[in-house]
């Protein structure tokens, strides 16, 4: 492998992750559900829009979720495939989905933390079907077809050298 | 890893600065936060310990502009360049787009930039990744110093070519930034490539936006 590999996902794509964090964030009462992907790129938000900067939230709960699938090898674990921060007031739960996105949890004293796992079980399950179909598809272009040079990025930025160009003068 | 987000039409890529410890990667990093207008940046994170020496990493997500109706943000991280914080670093490469090595051009920092080169080379490999295939720009840092090494020799040490085996690739390939050179070339009846390079005196911004340029087009360059 040249370098790491690209994916993108669909407006479908979205709405489906869009409806199963909405749902469970009606069933477990918490504030807020951001989907981050393993590089610390932010894929989505849903609930309570967060007050603070969600491009650095992202990149730092992949590293906080990195730094621990590190130290859980270290102890001999395969992964910790759960996290969870408890605060006096506000606290965050994290778990892996499909081993390339993290769930992020934001809840605070309106449910406890057990219904926040219980409901987030049932989300993880969900969520990892939908990413697993999406990373089956490389090779499919946001509507399902494949692009010329076998990704849909190649399709986006095809014979787009000239508009690069300009970018950078 | 780059992600095109079709439904906020955003496409992100990640930028990791690598070199050995104190070599200006922070620098590079801060100046760029200094000179970007707020409205095109996000939030400069550092995570370092309480003498300013990079901890976990640096970060800084800024907008490039608008391709084909989609926003390229670019994600810059740098990597704790003390060689004792390798696993940490290695985390930082993960789902890398493109790598700017930060070298210290000062002849007593040789012998670390080419550990740092090798350890590089090491940690992307281990990802399953091959350096001389995805975008990579040398910087050579510190170059107002008096003890600063010359070029050639730095050049010699720490992108001394690789083998260039696809036939595709075999031709020369001119050095747009240094007259005379290139980036593909044929040496004793053996292709070589060489990563592009570059001079800089981060403190005073000198090459710093030329760096980030530089590779981020690289990097959209593979999309297209």
């Amino acid at each position: 492998m040249a370098g790491a590999a690209s994916w993108s996902f669909s407006e479908n794509d979205f709405k489906q992750i869009q409806q199963h964090l909405l749902a469970f964030l009606r069933d477990s009462n918490a504030r807020c559900a951001l989907l981050v992907d393993r590089t610390g790129q932010l894929v989505a938000t849903v609930g309570d829009a967060p007050q603070f900067d969600s491009a650095a939230f992202a990149s730092l709960t992949a590293a906080d979720f990195s730094a621990n699938d590190q130290l859980a090898k270290m102890i001999g674990e395969h992964e910790f495939a759960s996290l969870v921060h408890q605060g006096q007031k506000e606290s965050m739960f994290l778990a892996d989905v499909a081993k390339r996105v993290i769930l992020v949890v934001l809840f605070d004293q309106r449910t406890t933390l057990g219904l926040v796992k219980l409901k987030g079980k049932g989300a993880v399950e969900s969520l990892t079907k939908i990413f697993e179909e999406m990373f089956n598809r490389v090779g499919a272009g946001p509507g399902g077809q494949a692009g010329p040079g076998g990704t849909p990025q190649k399709g986006l930025l095809e014979g787009a050298e000239d508009e690069i160009d300009k970018l950078f003068g | 890893m780059s992600m095109i987000n079709y439904a906020s039409r955003e496409i992100n890529c990640k930028l990791v600065y690598y070199g050995p410890g104190l070599g200006g990667k922070t620098t590079n990093l801060e100046h760029i936060y200094g000179k970007v207008s707020p409205n095109t940046r996000g939030k400069m994170i550092s995570l370092a310990t309480e003498t300013e020496r990079t901890l976990f990493f640096d970060f800084l997500p800024v907008d490039l502009g608008t391709i084909r109706g989609f926003k390229t943000r670019f994600h810059l991280y740098t990597v704790p360049g003390q060689v004792y914080y390798n696993a940490s670093r290695k985390l930082i490469l993960k789902g890398v787009d493109g790598i700017v090595f930060v070298a210290d051009s000062q002849i007593e920092r040789m012998e670390a930039n080419v550990e740092s080169m090798q350890n590089l080379y090491d940690n992307m490999s281990e990802y399953g990744y091959d350096l001389t295939r995805i975008p990579f720009a040398i910087q050579y840092n510190k170059r107002d110093l008096p003890n600063a090494a010359p070029v050639k020799d730095l050049q010699a040490s720490l992108n001394p070519g690789w083998p260039v085996e696809d036939a595709g690739q075999q031709k020369v390939v001119p050095d747009p930034a240094h007259p005379g050179e290139n980036l593909v070339d044929r040496v004793s009846n053996e292709w070589i490539g060489h990563a592009p390079y570059l001079e800089a005196v981060a403190v005073r911004g000198d090459g710093v936006f030329d760096t980030l340029k530089l590779v981020s087009k690289m990097v959209l360059k593979t999309l297209s």
